[in-house]
């Protein structure tokens, strides 16, 4: 069945989570993402190639889970660009693609010999994304990065924690994922772009800018009202401030580290969670209206705490659902993924076939499209796995031209 | 022009997708937010211009709904629901996140629109997928997320500490995946001709945005553990967050790995005056005159690696500690070595890297008479620049324009 991208080729570059994300969403929906890795140093750009978790006792480049988890159904080829031939096969690739997309440093494909201004030499509309931490310009640009970087400069680390803290940050690389997302976004915006003009051009994405928008209440109440975020007890966000609620929090429960989250959206929720609860402070005057449940938040989330220590956070879930206030447990991966039938359900852990891992598991696509769906079947690939097959196919090489450079050190 | 000019956007006001209709409209789609006759409730939410509550005074309104047009249209009367009928006859997309059944009980749903405009791209956000009954339950942002899998990862050391979400991120992630879909529907029916249903659900959006949380399952049936301001993480890992001279925080990054890194950091070591503080100084020293690449497999089994690796991480601490957050953040820099100041949002905003790339954009109020500073561009489109085309709307401040020319 063809894709929703079936019609574009990629000459993609990336790596990690923060560009193999974005190239990841490229491929599950058709798109042919041909991923280029350097031969002599084995593709170990990309650490995610030989880092945990694995499928078992096995090691090495071709047994990362995560490298695994990114780059389904990429065709991955090797390339020494540091010979002529491989720079020679490289620009005939970009002939016949449609994007080239990297996330190396600033300056690295320049360096190469492949900077935009030799992009559009070679194919005049090609679209060109380039992702890095601190983008291609500003004082910043030669900075390093990676996702908790990138998430402690731009604010987002900050603005997650409790006062009293220090920042809680976020325990994954937020801005990995989402820097991808938005790597994804810009690669498909330019394709519409040239879709309905022709014209290629070049985006440079810096996944610290993209994080900095994504506080945009908070920057507005610093502009307008001069309120900075890093005052007196602040931040607290598990709390709500914008639009106000209370209670809302993630309060503890019977069990192992067992949370669940809790929200009163309005006056309807808050006498539906006290009629549940029906405890004598359900009745206290100072809970009684949204202004009095904000003044006396800590009072409120020490009763209501009290209370979901009682009991684990599935009853918990169980009796507030009934009165229709919004409650979640704080779900483990095991729960949400194997126990919580929601997601198995929505098919969201397809089985890729890796060609030495084998059969694994891995993140699908959180949407499902009615006519053009994604589709992932090949798990990653293994250095050099698909080399000869778009030699052949895409540039029309013979076998033995393979061979020699291979002998040469091209491949 | 912009990517998505002439892309007319019909967007459902509501909480979840106000981000996703903002990104589609700072890029030049014509996007026209469908109000309720009395406004979306977004507008009574804070923070507020001067704290003074009022119409058109929510800056949360102004800041997700930049360059959208609004009408008022009640879907429930059947005259209003004649406009709206009229209205998607010009839509290329209706973005939606309403409860699952309204639509249909509406006649408004997929199957309907393909009457009224064949082509249409119909992108629904609902909590748990258009299928799952778990979609009727109430939720918000907190319970989409912890239900969803970040909020296990973030938090505290101390798990006597609740784990943490990280604010209103819930609906950003579920809007990238809308605008996502949306523009891979649009390429699609840009060869094809044809426009079809997409199904975007939060909870599914948020499991795949966790890392190794789930792939660590998923793989190797391991649980990840929250930790202070890095990583969750099956095995415990060092700290990589330190108060610095100021008060503020640094993240102290990815200690140095290769000789050229442990020379590089024993210089600035030096520079700052620090050495004769850190009796592992000597572990630099030998680290910069290692002979080869280091094998990191030995961190923990050999004592010469092991302690070389710990003297960098203690280097970085030592140094961040003595040291205000911006200094240490561009000192190591400079040093070639990957670290960050831990900025308040107010902080990476008035930063002069930031300021430099566009960060900060003015938006013209004139109904107020003054002028805002926003946040910009997320993405640097040379060709096809993302811009704000217009203050967020006055409730049915387009009625005419747009519902007139039905």
């Amino acid at each position: 069945m063809p894709g929703a991208l079936s019609s574009f080729r990629i000459c993609d570059f990336t790596g990690q989570l923060a560009g193999a994300g974005a190239t990841k969403w490229l491929s599950s929906f058709g798109a042919e993402v041909i991923r280029i890795e350097d031969p002599v140093r084995q593709g170990r750009w990309d650490i995610l190639r030989g880092v945990p978790p694995f499928v078992d006792e096995r090691r090495g480049i071709e047994m990362g889970g995560g490298f695994n988890n990114h780059n389904t159904d990429k065709l991955g080829i090797t390339l020494n660009l540091r010979t002529e031939r491989g720079k020679e096969l490289l620009t005939r690739l970009i002939e016949v693609s449609d994007v080239v997309s990297e996330n190396f440093a600033k300056g690295v494909l320049e360096r190469w010999g492949f900077g935009y201004d030799r992009l559009r030499e070679i194919k005049p509309d090609i679209i060109y994304v380039s992702n890095c931490g601190f983008g291609h310009e500003g004082p910043y640009s030669d900075f390093k990065s990676w996702g908790p970087i990138a998430q402690a400069v731009s604010g987002l680390t900050f603005a997650s924690g409790l006062p009293g803290e220090e920042p809680a940050g976020w325990g994954y690389s937020y801005m990995d994922h989402t820097g991808a997302y938005y790597m994804a976004m810009a690669i498909l915006l330019a394709l519409l772009h040239r879709q309905r003009t022709g014209e290629g051009q070049w985006v440079d994405l810096a996944c610290t800018d993209a994080a900095v928008t994504l506080n945009g209440p908070a920057l507005l109440d610093w502009t307008v009202n001069g309120r900075p975020l890093r005052r007196e007890g602040s931040p607290h966000s598990n709390r709500n401030q914008w639009p106000a609620m209370a209670p809302h929090g993630i309060y503890p429960s019977q069990g192992d580290d067992d949370w669940v989250a809790i929200a009163c959206r309005d006056q309807r929720d808050w006498q539906a969670l006290a009629d549940a609860i029906a405890a004598d402070w359900c009745r206290d005057s100072r809970f009684a209206d949204l202004p009095g449940r904000l003044a006396a938040q800590d009072a409120l989330d020490t009763h209501l705490g009290a209370w979901t220590r009682e009991r684990s956070k599935y009853a918990t879930e169980a009796v507030l659902l009934e009165a229709g206030v919004p409650v979640a447990p704080v779900q483990k991966p095991e729960e949400r993924i194997d126990l919580d039938s929601s997601t198995g359900d929505f098919s969201l852990w397809p089985t890729v076939r890796h060609t030495e891992m084998g059969d694994v598991r891995v993140d699908g696509q959180p949407a499902h499209f009615s006519k053009t769906d994604w589709q992932m079947e090949r798990g990653a690939p293994c250095l050099g796995e698909y080399t000869d097959e778009v030699l052949t196919r895409v540039l029309g090489l013979e076998a033995e031209e393979l061979v020699r450079l291979r002998e040469e050190g091209v491949l | 022009m912009s990517a998505l000019t002439g892309v007319r956007v019909i967007e459902l006001a509501n909480d979840p997708i106000a981000w996703a209709g903002k990104l589609l409209a700072d890029m030049g789609a014509d996007v026209i937010l469908v109000e309720p006759p009395e406004g979306d409730r977004a507008r009574g939410y804070g923070p507020f211009v001067d704290d003074e509550p009022g119409d058109d005074r929510s800056l949360y309104w102004w800041h997700y709904h930049t360059s959208k047009r609004s009408v008022t249209l009640d879907l429930d009367d059947p005259g209003d629901a004649d406009r709206f009928r009229a209205l998607l006859g010009t839509a290329d997309v209706l973005l939606e996140a309403e409860p699952r059944h309204r639509l249909a009980a509406l006649g408004f749903d997929y199957d309907d629109l393909t009457a009224i405009r064949a082509d249409i791209v119909h992108v629904s956000v609902t909590p748990y997928g258009r299928n799952d009954p778990k979609s009727d339950r109430p939720f918000t942002d907190l319970t989409v997320m912890a239900a969803g899998g970040p909020v296990w990862s973030c938090g505290y050391d101390d798990h006597s500490l609740p784990p943490v979400r990280g604010p209103q991120q819930g609906y950003h992630t579920a809007s990238h995946f809308a605008v996502l879909s949306t523009l891979t529907a649009l390429l699609h029916r840009g060869v094809s001709g044809e426009g079809q249903f997409i199904d975007v659900s939060m909870h599914a959006a948020c499991n795949v945005t966790t890392e190794a949380a789930s792939y660590s399952w998923l793989v190797a049936r391991q649980t990840v553990e929250r930790q202070t301001g890095r990583h969750a993480a099956v095995n415990p890992s060092s700290e990589t967050q330190q108060r610095c001279a100021d008060g503020r925080h640094a993240n102290t990054g990815v200690p140095p790995r290769t000789p050229d890194e442990f020379g590089r950091l024993l210089k600035w070591l030096r520079e700052t005056g620090l050495e004769d503080e850190l009796p592992e100084a000597v572990f630099l020293e030998m680290g910069a005159e290692w002979d080869g690449p280091f094998d990191l497999s030995r961190i923990g089994r050999d004592d010469a690696v092991t302690a070389i690796f710990g003297a960098g991480r203690e280097a970085m601490k030592l140094i961040a500690s003595r040291l205000p957050a911006q200094d240490f953040f561009v000192g190591c820099q400079r040093a070639g070595l990957a670290a960050g100041a831990v900025n308040a949002p107010e902080e990476a905003f008035e930063d002069e890297h930031f300021k430099a790339r566009g960060i900060q954009v003015e938006v013209e109020h004139e109904d107020l008479g003054r002028t805002v500073r926003y946040p910009g561009a997320p993405y640097r489109m040379t060709g096809s620049p993302w811009r704000i085309l217009r203050r967020a709307p006055r409730l049915g401040e387009h009625n005419d324009e747009v519902l007139g020319g039905l």
